[in-house]
């Protein structure tokens, strides 16, 4: 039988432009054998679970390096949750304080990425979480 | 260098490849088999006269503050004035903004950086729903003049320079810029400043766009001709490489890149119409400097020699200042570490020595936190006394251009050049950067520079201090600095005053005058003015172009 692949949403929620960290983790998650949509900038909390929904993801990754994250990933989860999502794990990256994290991962958050990850990291937690 | 002597240097050369250094590699081989610049370009061993067997001073240096500004754009550099010192900031509300404009210039920062939130650089209010989580984050939130008039409280425009990181918007904020100044009695002849204003970068790899290339490229040349005849002392555009470089690109694509911007503007400018020797005295730039020394320098330098060349051969100017390349610095973000923190204090001090050796006018050192959170005031003023040090102890500001005739350096100025103008060519090819963009194919090229950088990393073949060796365990730094997160409501409330308090017939009488004017095509930056004087909020304005111009939607592309 195929194996089927692991779907990822790589989604930039809020206002900020820094792209280049979703884009890299974007190919490495690709290179590593996932399909992989990157939505683009200025993504709504609603944009972004619409999106996930119609393209029936596994993960959705979050990335936000203008410190909106304390705002916009416990948005996303609400709705995600609104919409009785319950089998889509979230993790997330950027400039991220060490003392937000607890409250992120409370909210449902699984996992915070913060500067200087390993791109191979991030693939061995979803290949964990996410068993095919 | 004579043919006779290149001939004897190649001799001797080869002598010593055969005897001294074949027996020293037998005994002792390279650490590595190849080695390679920041940017990945390879490294010789060695550079000698035979690597610069076609140079000729004259042609390829010349004299400083003469074409082609190799050595640099003015005669004598930093023996006349240093650099500008001047550090980007602003978060928060004006007020608390105001306040760290003024602890810097009591610290001896001799020009003002202003940082606007995200909002504002999108122009979006405080109160849109597109603004939440956002206001006062990235920068200061500016929604009227009102807040503008705060921001520069007791800070007079005609005693400092002021650079504005805005770019859609730009044409807003320095008409509210403008207005605080004739408030202070302030005579325009005398502001002295920068406004980004750099949309095609924004496209590129910064993101905060509004509206789509063809009014963004209106709203820049209606600036260019404004600011020629009302602001003469004002730079109305800052060409930027330096967010093309933090977005994963190459020296050689960074200069490109910008570059080729350039060539855009000054297309579109006399297109319009405009005179190249009126507005491209006022025409500056903004590079990175990135963690390799020596390219960096070479970068900078191969950067005034290829703008002068285009300056002059492909558009005929014939202004030297329109010839000139004048350029601010930045410390490269995108190589600060969250690990071990206090590292990143020697990597800004190298990337600054960069950009001091290559000739910079002003420069803005990153603070050691910046992969943290914004930086508290100790780490900003160990960033500045930074700067401090190098102006002052290190000797590099005693002469103009102390590494000319390195054979290392010219040869590097060389390559950059050269590189960087086969791809401004295969942009031109491509029929000019907006289609190039359009294509993806600029991003796309910064996209595989900044994955192939990354992948390097993990596979260790580039080492980053503290990240992928020389690891400790630590603790997670102390006393960072946070935005107080009652700013956004703050905010709202005096947006929301307000409109109750400003006369809404002026208001609606200057939006009607706008968008008729935005219809024609009148020059936009006498109506913005009226409607910022009116009290017309940032976001009412965009709202008004963005009916009559459209909104952009990026090309995205893995």
């Amino acid at each position: 039988m195929e194996e089927k692949k692991i779907r990822v949403l790589i989604a930039k929620p809020g206002l900020d432009g820094h792209d280049r960290g979703a884009k890299v983790v974007a190919r490495a998650l690709r290179d590593a054998g996932m399909e992989v949509i990157y939505t683009g900038l200025r993504q709504t909390p609603k944009q972004i679970v619409e999106t996930a929904i119609q393209e029936d993801v596994d993960v959705i990754g979050l990335s936000i390096l203008s410190g909106a994250h304390t705002h916009l990933f416990p948005e996303i989860l609400k709705l995600l949750k609104e919409n009785q999502i319950e089998d889509m794990i979230v993790i997330g990256g950027g400039v991220i304080p060490e003392e937000d994290i607890p409250e992120l991962k409370k909210a449902g958050i699984v996992e915070i990425f913060t500067p200087g990850t390993d791109t191979r990291d991030i693939i061995n937690l979803i290949k964990e979480k996410i068993k095919k | 260098m004579e043919k006779e002597e290149i001939k004897n240097i190649k001799q001797t050369k080869e002598q010593w490849e055969n005897t001294i250094l074949k027996k020293t590699l037998e005994k002792f081989p390279e650490r590595k088999e190849k080695f390679f610049t920041g940017s990945g370009k390879e490294v010789a061993r060695l550079y000698t006269p035979i690597d610069l067997e076609d140079f000729e001073y004259e042609k390829n240096l010349g004299f400083p503050g003469n074409y082609p500004f190799t050595r640099g754009v003015q005669p004598t550099m930093y023996r006349g004035r240093f650099w500008t010192m001047r550090q980007y900031a602003g978060f928060g509300t004006a007020e608390e903004s105001n306040r760290r404009y003024r602890y810097l210039l009591s610290q001896g920062q001799t020009g003002l950086s202003i940082a606007f939130d995200l909002p504002t650089q999108i122009g979006y209010d405080s109160d849109h729903p597109m603004s939440m989580g956002e206001v006062g984050k990235v920068g200061v939130a500016i929604d009227s003049l009102e807040d503008m008039e705060i921001l520069f409280k007791d800070i007079p425009l005609d005693k400092v320079s002021t650079s504005m990181t805005i770019n859609a918007p730009a044409a807003i904020l320095l008409a509210m810029y403008m207005v605080v100044a004739e408030k202070q009695n302030v005579s325009p002849d005398k502001l002295k400043g920068t406004i980004q204003n750099d949309i095609l970068k924004e496209y590129i790899a910064r993101g905060t766009y509004i509206f789509p290339p063809a009014p963004s490229m209106r709203l820049i040349t209606d600036i260019f001709k404004f600011c020629s005849q009302e602001i003469p002392l004002w730079n109305t555009i800052s060409i930027s490489g330096y967010h093309i470089r933090e977005a994963g690109s190459t020296a050689i694509q960074e200069v490109a890149f910008t570059l080729a911007d350039g060539i855009a503007y000054v297309q579109a400018a006399r297109d319009a119409g405009l005179d190249i020797d009126e507005f491209a005295p006022r025409l500056s730039f903004f590079f990175n400097a990135h963690n390799d020394l020596l390219e960096e320098v070479a970068k900078f330098r191969a950067a005034r020699r290829l703008w002068a060349k285009i300056m002059k051969e492909r558009f005929g100017a014939k202004n030297p200042k329109s010839q000139m390349l004048r350029f601010h610095t930045q410390t490269a973000g995108c190589t600060l570490t969250a690990q071990q923190p206090d590292n990143n204090i020697i990597r800004v001090t190298l990337q600054a020595l960069a950009a001091v050796l290559g000739g910079t006018q002003s420069l803005h050192t990153n603070s050691r936190d910046e992969a943290l959170a914004l930086p508290n005031e100790d780490s900003v003023r160990i960033a500045l006394r930074t700067q401090q040090i190098l102006a002052y102890e290190s000797g590099v500001a005693e002469t103009v251009d102390p590494l000319a005739g390195s054979y290392y350096v010219e040869t590097l100025t060389n390559e950059i050049e050269e590189k960087a103008l086969e791809y401004i060519d295969k942009i031109d090819k491509l029929g000019g950067v907006i289609t190039a963009i359009e294509k993806g194919f600029i991003q796309q090229e910064i996209q595989n520079s900044a994955y192939q950088y990354q992948k390097e990393i993990e596979e260790n073949k580039r080492i980053v201090v503290g990240v992928n060796k020389f690891q400790i365990n630590e603790k997670y730094p102390e006393g960072l600095l946070r935005v107080n997160p009652e700013v956004g409501r703050r905010q709202i409330e005096k947006l929301h005053a307000l409109k109750k308090t400003r006369d809404n017939q002026k208001v609606q009488d200057s939006l009607t005058d706008l968008e008729k004017a935005a219809k024609s095509d009148a020059n936009l930056m006498p109506y913005i003015l009226n409607c910022v004087r009116a009290y017309v909020t940032l976001g009412e304005i965009c709202d008004v172009l963005k009916k009559e111009f459209g909104e952009y939607k990026e090309s995205v592309k893995l």
